[in-house]
């Protein structure tokens, strides 16, 4: 190789290791800066975004009406299934209802551990999903808009599927999963239950 | 005569009808009174019946509630007395591979995995993963055991946790996340395996969690790598990896990432890793890691693309046990992967299509050898159910300075 070509490559080495020499001195700041948030960060509940009573007010505007409870009877257990994967560990669902909007709190195990999650079905379609309480370490990001705004008025196919796909999150794939489960399930239930829907 | 007899019997019969007639006359006012009366007594009796019903209706619905709650209740007080196995998660994943390259002809069992995770309390929990390899493990067996992870994981707040034991780092797509129905190919991709090298843990502590809406971090203190200095081997990354076995522990490395994952379906991320010395007080040759990566599936349409690059220091006098001396000072890779993923007719499950165009030089650093390496991959995956896999790729190289390996590769998988 020519020793112009050698000076070259040298020069093109030392500026590539100015620019990782930079690289590692932001890194270090932003890590820092990190530290300082990590231990400013003032202790709150684990993963509670909103208690799920309050969920329910705010769906009805302060005034919930009562809530009534659906038993789940042999025929709605072969479709649940079908929906979840396994078995509703639960003999009925509690959701609340008025002039055709029923809202549910529902859980589903992510990783290891269950997402309480908030769900308003109004006339078949899906109105708003909110994660309650996320209680593991990775996959938090479904919690964020950005994602549950994709369920925004999905509804039911004629195999208890979504009417859309769900773009994923990279790492959070089972929570991903937890959560387009229970999407699938509130709108199964909401047609289990009668409204009264206004004309 | 009949005429007479005929008009006799009329009138008899007139005769003997007209007080029935006289009685079926419409009743008095006071008669019709007294109707209404026992009318009302029966609509009131009947009224009361149906209030006895609905309240036993009420009561059967409050007794099925509360049945239905002590069901329930009971049901806890059996999870809560088997509160250990609630706590504790086993999972696992697993491939079989059948590869016809140039190189191998063979079938194996490549990997079967199992997690054991236990939560201890709402802020501290044990992840774990064990792997066997190659289906069989012992002395002149072509398998092993390994602990890939054991480490405790502590919450400090809802988005900031530390950890500390013995994990995988985060670089790259697969070092973390390489269970088999997550990515497309039989075997995992060259430059992750050759360049990163995963599956990479070590042992060590630090933090990671949430900066911002989608954007995380991780940084950590861990044990280093301790690359060969002579022989074929020589400062070869993926052979310093020392698997936290009675490892050396003179230099220690540091490990971050930064990673974006603010829109659904989209991860951006890069990341940084510096050791002292990969010789473990050898030779002090200082290493550099930069990663970089992007993640993509948007509805059917994915797009992985990756960018790695290792920079160890070289002494002013090149002298043979010099990184720089076998061309390995610097050691690049990156690849490029774009698929398509989705339902076919009716048949269950889903199908996924996928070409990759893999670069890596393990001797990047020589100006002398032609050692680039160059690999295209196309293939697809068959997802009967989201946790099983089927999967067939075939492989085409272009290699500077090596021999190429071309062939076929089908595989299945599973995770649960």
């Amino acid at each position: 190789m020519p020793a112009y070509d050698r000076q070259l490559l040298r020069a093109g080495h030392r500026h590539l290791c100015t620019a990782f020499a930079l690289y590692e001195t932001m890194i270090i700041r932003i890590f820092l800066l990190l530290l300082l948030a990590i231990f400013s960060t003032e202790p709150r509940a684990k993963g509670m975004y909103q208690e799920p009573d309050d969920f329910i007010y705010e769906v009805f505007a302060g005034a919930p009406p009562s809530p009534k409870a659906l038993w789940i009877t042999k025929p709605l257990r072969d479709p649940i299934e079908q929906i979840m994967g396994h078995p509703l560990d639960s003999l009925r669902v509690r959701y609340w209802t008025r002039e055709g909007k029923v809202a549910w709190i529902l859980e589903e195990i992510g990783k290891d551990l269950p997402i309480t999650t908030g769900i308003v079905v109004d006339r078949g379609k899906l109105k708003r999903v909110k994660v309650l309480i996320f209680r593991e370490s990775r996959g938090w990001e479904v919690r964020h808009d950005f994602f549950t705004n994709q369920f925004t008025d999905a509804t039911l196919t004629d195999e208890h599927r979504l009417d859309r796909t769900i773009d994923g999150i990279a790492g959070a794939t089972l929570s991903v999963r937890a959560l387009t489960k229970l999407a699938q399930l509130a709108l199964f239930l909401s047609e289990q239950v009668t409204t009264d829907v206004p004309p | 005569m009949v005429l007479d007899r005929l008009t006799r019997l009329v009138l008899t019969i007139c005769c003997l009808a007209t007080p029935t007639l006289q009685a079926a006359a419409p009743p008095s006012a006071e008669e019709m009174w007294q109707i209404i009366q026992e009318q009302q007594k029966q609509i009131e009796a009947l009224k009361e019946q149906l209030e006895a019903t609905n309240e036993k209706v009420k009561e059967t619905d409050e007794k099925v509630d509360v049945a239905g709650e002590m069901i329930e209740q009971a049901e806890s007080k059996v999870s809560k007395a088997a509160s250990w196995a609630e706590n504790t998660q086993i999972g696992g994943y697993g491939e079989l591979h059948y590869n016809n390259l140039d190189s191998k002809e063979e079938v194996d069992f490549h990997r079967f995995v199992l997690f054991f995770n236990h939560q201890f309390s709402d802020k501290i929990r044990f992840y774990s993963e064990l792997e066997l390899e190659h289906a069989v493990s012992g002395d002149d067996e072509n398998g092993e055991v390994e602990l890939e992870q054991a480490y405790i994981e502590f919450d400090l707040s809802a988005t900031q946790h530390a950890q500390a034991g013995l994990f995988l780092l985060p670089v790259g797509i697969l070092n973390e996340t390489h269970e088999p129905t997550t990515f497309y190919g039989v075997e995992r991709n060259p430059v992750e395996t050759n360049i990163i090298p995963t599956t990479w843990w070590e042992a060590g502590g630090g933090f990671h969690g949430e900066l911002a809406k989608g954007f995380s971090y991780d940084v950590y203190g861990t044990s280093g790598l301790d690359v060969n200095q002579s022989g074929g081997n020589a400062y070869l990354i993926r052979n310093g990896r020392q698997k936290v076995s009675e490892a050396k522990a003179n230099d220690g490395a540091v490990t971050g990432r930064i990673k974006w994952t603010g829109m659904p379906g989209v991860e951006l991320a890069t990341s940084l890793q510096w050791q002292k010395d990969v010789t473990q007080g050898d030779r002090g040759v200082g290493a550099t890691l930069f990663e970089a990566h992007a993640d993509i599936q948007r509805g059917p349409f994915g797009l992985r693309a990756l960018y790695a690059r290792w920079d160890l220091d070289k002494s002013n006098v090149i002298n043979a046990a010099d990184p720089a001396a076998v061309g390995r000072d610097e050691q690049v890779g990156w690849y490029v992967e774009p698929s398509m993923k989705g339902r076919l007719w009716r048949i269950p499950g889903e199908l996924g299509v996928f070409a990759r165009y893999n670069v890596w030089d393990n001797n990047k650093g020589s100006s002398t050898t032609d050692s680039q390496m160059k690999q295209v991959n196309v293939g697809l995956n068959y997802w009967p159910h989201p946790d099983v896999v089927f999967k067939f790729d075939a492989q085409q190289q272009d290699n500077d300075g090596a021999k190429n390996d071309n062939g076929f590769n089908l595989g299945m998988g599973y995770q649960f």
